[in-house]
């Protein structure tokens, strides 16, 4: 039980973490100023998020870790963020698609963990679901603003959805963690959400224009540490340091 | 296209309830949502704000530097507008 | 003339100046003082906008989350105080286009000290300790400048600013104290960082082509030379309190004067920098290019949907 548990936080953590890492890289290099300024603030949300997650994952664990010991000293299969989380950033529609698809994943699954048994999950959850819902807010209207803008931005935002759709079933495929979890009444089984998602993205895609695509590839794996290459290079940046000088201080 | 460049639009921030929306910056946006979230994104990074006000800059029209003397000057004459001007004894607390 | 103003506005701007009182983007102001500001403020502005990317290198790498997120949010307030200054800028009549095409094609400068690489987690330490240092010094001497939107944007920096310097010591405090090789990274970065950012306040005060007019415009309120004595009597305390050591032997309490004595800058490398010589110059330009140009399809569509929506809107009402 106790495993389960600290299973689905930290995992929680891993995507806040790895996305916040992704959006992170957009820091000085936006479109305009103005954006290098905005998705920072959402970068600095998921890293927020990721360690208030991993500093309740470990003292679930109870092995004595915090926060920096499960994002820095873990190797990747140990990692277990949707593999969607992981992608290179891609172009600034490939970024803000995805961040969409899962701005409303998070935002459902966080308003439904507001009323976890877990009291402290319950209360990372209010915090996420307020980020959540601006996140969501701005990365809705990004999508239909490139989805309507020009016929150069309608392509690559389909060509990032189309892309990115392969990821989606990842979301709502829990595993036995997910199962005990939700019967435990402390997580929300994914399969639950699903519905709702569906129905809301695809809203969203008609207003943007935006075809939604078939269902005719899926990958999975990021429950179960098994990436695409290149989440390994993701944390060969994010964890070289500490590596490097083992056992310092920073 | 119509118009090449993001406009200009000014931001107003009221910090507290109570307070007046004080002028606070500008910045760049396409159309008034996005200004509204670019303000919200740059100008309350620091808790700054309970809520924003975002103006076309173009839509502001002003007073000038010519105006000035006309405008303005004419008041400083007017001393019998503030309370001090008056004498009365200070015990009868009016 | 017959459109002459009641009063000479020459006459006017210089009393306003002399009074200290703050000239407002509406007055009149004589086309150097405004030319000199635009110069200033872009430049300023464009420091702020590289300045991003050599703390920015090191974003994704930070040795832990809460550095991670300290580092983010600090080089996310640099992206802010370009914004403002951007903004101030702009009350002169020139345009952020305008700004960004000078800047890009390299016709505009900003601070040489960006030139420098980032090589290790300590010169995120030692640019937040001692180039946001020497910035802060030289931003609180603005905040009295004469041209309003310039000191309001400068108090504003200020007051955010003052979690850069104090993060960045922290960094190099952490690293002084921690293992020899951490110690070693610390005084490496000292080393390497020190003399870049004594040249930040630039030419001697004799030398400085715009200082005497920008001073008597109060455009600029210290010399330059001052404000470098204030930094180095300032940071000479904080680095043998963390027992790190300046690299330059002249460094020398001054009984008499009541300042450190130092040695002299290389004005060679200052120039060499300046024109472009520097190890990062044509890296930093080509990151804020690449940005520029491959976030136009992103500015066009914005535009685009605007248009549309403005029009779907008219649509509608007619």
């Amino acid at each position: 039980m106790n495993a389960a548990h600290y299973e689905y936080v930290r995992r929680l953590g891993d995507n806040a973490l790895v996305l916040g890492q992704r959006l992170s890289e957009w820091c000085g290099h936006s479109p305009f100023l103005e954006e290098d300024i905005a998705m920072a603030n959402t970068a600095l949300d998921l890293i927020g998020r990721a360690r208030m997650l991993y500093t309740h994952a470990a003292a679930l664990e109870g092995r004595g870790r915090d926060e920096d010991a499960l994002a820095y000293g873990r190797d990747e299969r140990e990692f277990g963020n949707f593999l969607m989380c992981e992608l290179p950033k891609g172009d600034y529609a490939f970024t803000l698609v995805r961040q969409y698809l899962l701005d409303v994943y998070h935002h459902r699954l966080f308003t439904a963990l507001t009323t976890s048994r877990d009291e402290t999950l319950a209360a990372i959850a209010a915090k996420a679901v307020k980020e959540a819902a601006y996140h969501l807010r701005r990365s809705g209207d990004w999508v239909v603003r490139l989805g309507d803008g020009t016929d150069e931005s309608r392509d690559r935002c389909q060509a990032a959805l189309d892309e990115l759709w392969g990821y989606t079933d990842e979301l709502f495929a829990g595993d036995a963690v997910d199962a005990a979890m939700a019967e435990a009444g402390i997580g929300v089984a994914p399969a639950s959400l699903a519905e709702g998602w569906r129905a809301e993205v695809e809203a969203l895609f008609d207003r943007a224009q935006l075809a939604l695509p078939r269902d005719d590839w899926q990958a999975s794996g990021g429950r179960a540490g098994l990436h695409t290459e290149h989440m390994g290079r993701l944390l060969a940046e994010l964890q070289f340091v500490p590596r490097a000088y083992p056992g310092a201080r920073w | 296209m119509s118009s090449k460049h993001l406009p200009l639009w000014e931001v107003f921030i009221r910090s507290r309830r109570g307070l007046d929306h004080k002028h606070i910056g500008s910045l760049h946006a396409a159309d008034p949502e996005q200004a509204l979230q670019a303000a919200r994104d740059t100008y309350t990074r620091r808790q700054e704000g309970v809520s924003i006000w975002v103006v076309r800059s173009s839509d502001i029209h002003a007073s000038q530097f010519e105006d000035e003397a006309a405008f303005f000057d004419p008041a400083a004459d007017k001393i019998y507008r503030h309370p001090t001007f008056y004498d009365v004894p200070e015990e009868l607390k009016l | 003339m017959a459109d002459q103003p009641l009063t000479d506005p020459l006459a006017r701007f210089e009393r306003t100046i002399a009074a200290e009182e703050k000239i407002e983007p509406r007055d009149w102001m004589p086309d150097k003082y405004r030319q000199n500001l635009i110069r200033q403020i872009s430049q300023h502005a464009h420091s702020e906008v590289v300045g991003q990317l050599p703390e920015g290198n090191w974003i994704t790498r930070a040795p832990s989350l809460r550095r991670k997120a300290i580092l983010l949010a600090k080089v996310q307030d640099e992206a802010g105080h370009g914004l403002y200054l951007y903004s101030a800028a702009e009350t002169l009549g020139v345009s952020r286009e305008q700004m960004l095409d000078d800047l890009l094609s390299g016709k505009a400068k900003y601070a040489s000290i960006f030139n420098y690489p980032t090589l290790s987690w300590a010169d995120v330490g030692a640019i937040g300790w001692l180039v946001d240092g020497a910035a802060i010094v030289n931003q609180i001497s603005l905040c009295r400048t004469s041209y309003g939107p310039y000191a309001r944007a400068m108090v504003r920096i200020c007051k955010e600013e003052s979690f850069h310097q104090r993060q960045g010591f922290e960094i190099m405090q952490t690293l002084a104290a921690g293992t020899p090789e951490q110690k070693a990274m610390a005084q490496d970065a000292l080393d390497r960082w020190w003399w870049p950012t004594l040249m930040m306040f630039g030419p001697h005060d004799a030398e400085s082509a715009h200082s005497q007019q920008s001073m008597q415009w109060k455009i600029k309120r210290q010399s330059n030379d001052e404000l470098r004595q204030k930094f180095v009597d300032q940071t000479a305390l904080q680095a043998a309190h963390i027992g790190l050591v300046i690299p330059d032997p002249e460094l020398k309490w001054n009984e008499a004067r009541g300042h450190y004595d130092f040695g002299e800058i290389d004005w060679e490398e200052f120039n060499r920098v300046l024109n472009g010589h520097g190890p990062c110059n044509r890296a930093r330009l080509a990151a804020r290019r690449k940005a520029h140009e491959d976030g136009q399809w992103v500015r066009d569509a914005m535009m685009a949907h605007a248009d549309k929506e403005a029009a779907r809107a008219r649509g509608v009402a007619a």
